[in-house]
């Protein structure tokens, strides 16, 4: 076949495609091609095919995110831990996968209780079916997005507590944080009738609610959890940095999804989400390698990675709100600013051990900020004179950080009383691998 | 018969093995350790904070030489070996009191 006729042939597959696109539509819906419409008829309510397919196909992308952040995290750790800290990020699939459609979903977007959780008409997906609508896309699809949403937040926390935390612990841990915490900060900021929304906070992709929630409760989490054993004293280097570049580089990919899913359409929203997504995790990843060339004497491999998720982290909230220049100005200060909250940790002695509160609560504090300052599309912050708008960012963050640190620490001094969320000296000696799940993740 | 143990850089090995190819050496024994010498470790950072890392990863070779060799096997190992900078490492001599081939039970000399 030569090339010509190669190019036919898809030409021809292609529009074959683009027919078939349009049956179930038109069956559904009664309609044809919009331009075979008459004029003046008016469509009934179909998703739109361009958006739902995109809002699928980012559901998907942030869901890799999870293995990315297992990657992230486990290459971190020491050896006898990689398991242990990888299955933090993939049963937070499992649990809060479940979770969600049982109760998060309606927790967070269900009808309205005083401004502060939603309510629970929707639990099990209830009163939802394939024709039901959220915008244009179908509900079903809205509800999946969001739950990924749910998910990798709990599992943002497990890399404060990772190395010593007792696995039956982490589990229930995480079941409980995500319907008293994750879900009702959700309502509050993306909520219909939220108190947040109400008082006009702008978090395009979840800098508040995924990323202050979840990194000051890191910070909340080893108040109560405690250092390692030999913490400062010993120096407990990555096992395997080739897994957290891998991570780094899968949570990048994924986050598209996560920011230019966000618009929750295939529009020119989602496209500046997604132009903005790349240049503030590119400029923090240079931020953050310059910074430590300086400061350290060598970039490292582990920087560079750390950059770009601080970089993703800070552009989160801005991403739909803010021009390319400013994403530029938002990623290059963000790997400055998480570098040093990262550098804080040994000087204050706190052991965030893979630095979940250094980058995502400090990077998300500043991204939402960022958004108060910068924002002038869909949104104005203080350059374009809207003083007001930074005052509410700071509001949100202010209420986001307080509700996730008291209720985090609520939770594990409970969980410590009950269950005890700390394993022995003996097992995290050995490693929470072979102590928490009887296997290694290598076999020399 | 003596054993010639010389504790050397990772990344000397393949250039100490080539010239005891070349002196005529047919077998060596080599280990993967850590250890420190007078440098006593070294420090690295990390997340800010400074940790001194006391065992280093050296390449232990084992040679076992008739007595008229040792000092050839030296000369290559200081050659090959020799970087100048601290950590280069040791090389041991040790006597050896018996050899013995396990396939034939050929011992001393014919052993090696």
């Amino acid at each position: 076949m030569n090339d010509s006729e190669i190019f036919s042939r898809l030409r021809c597959g292609r529009r074959i495609g683009r027919m078939l696109l349009h049956v179930p539509v038109a069956m559904g819906a009664g309609l044809v091609l919009p331009a075979l419409s008459f004029a003046g008829e008016k469509a009934a309510a179909a998703p739109d095919p361009g958006d739902t397919a995109w809002m699928m196909v980012s559901t998907a992308l942030v869901l890799l995110m999870l293995p990315g952040l297992a990657l992230f995290y486990g290459g971190m750790v020491r050896k006898k831990n990689v398991l242990s800290s990888m299955m933090h990020s993939f049963v937070a699939m499992a649990v809060i996968g479940l979770q969600w459609v049982v109760i998060g979903y309606t927790l967070s977007f269900g009808p309205d209780v005083g401004h502060f959780v939603g309510g629970l008409g929707s639990a099990f997906l209830k009163g939802i079916g394939p024709a039901t609508l959220h915008g244009t896309i179908p509900l079903y699809i809205f509800v999946m997005f969001q739950g990924m949403f749910a998910i990798i937040t709990p599992a943002l926390i497990s890399g404060a507590v990772a190395e010593r935390m007792k696995f039956s612990t982490y589990v229930v841990f995480i079941l409980i944080w995500s319907t008293v915490v994750y879900d009702p900060i959700a309502h509050w900021v993306w909520g219909t009738g939220g108190w947040l929304l109400n008082l006009g906070a702008l978090d395009f992709a979840g800098g508040t609610v995924v990323h202050v929630s979840s990194g000051i409760s890191a910070l909340a989490a080893v108040v109560i959890l405690g250092r390692r054993k030999g913490f400062l004293k010993t120096a407990f280097f990555p096992h395997n940095l080739t897994l957290t570049l891998l991570g780094a580089g899968l949570l990048w990919f994924g986050w598209f999804g996560f920011n230019a899913g966000s618009a929750l359409a295939s529009n020119g929203s989602a496209a500046l989400a997604f132009t903005n997504t790349q240049i503030a995790a590119a400029a923090a990843s240079l931020s953050w390698m310059f910074t430590e060339w300086r400061v350290q004497k060598q970039p490292s491999a582990l920087g560079a990675a750390s950059g770009i998720v601080a970089g993703l982290v800070a552009i989160t909230p801005a991403a739909g709100f803010v021009t390319p220049p400013w994403a530029i100005v938002i990623g290059l200060a963000a790997g400055v600013i998480c570098y040093f909250a990262v550098m804080l940790k040994s000087r204050a002695g706190y052991d965030d051990s893979l630095d979940a509160f250094g980058v995502h609560g400090v990077g998300g504090t500043f991204g939402a900020i960022a958004t108060g300052l910068f924002a002038t599309v869909g949104g104005t912050g203080l350059i374009g004179g809207n003083g007001r708008q930074l005052l509410v960012q700071l509001t949100a963050v202010g209420a986001t950080a307080l509700y996730a640190f008291v209720l985090t620490l609520v939770i594990l001094w409970v969980l410590d009383k009950t269950m005890g969320i700390r394993v022995s000296d003996e097992e995290e000696l050995r490693g929470l691998d072979e102590t928490q799940h009887g296997e290694h993740g290598y076999h020399d | 018969m003596k054993k010639v143990e010389c504790i050397i850089q990772p990344g000397r090995l393949d250039e100490v093995r080539e010239g005891l190819t070349d002196a005529g050496i047919t077998g060596l024994t080599v280990t993967e350790v850590k250890g420190y010498g007078r440098q006593k470790g070294h420090t690295e950072v990390y997340r800010g904070s400074e940790y001194t890392i006391d065992f280093i990863p050296k390449i232990k070779i084992e040679v076992v030489v008739p007595k008229d060799r040792v000092s050839g096997v030296i000369d290559t190992v200081l050659e090959k070996a020799r970087s100048g900078r601290i950590g280069d490492g040791k090389i041991f001599v040790i006597p050896v009191e018996e050899t013995v081939r396990i396939r034939t039970g050929e011992r001393g000399h014919e052993a090696v």
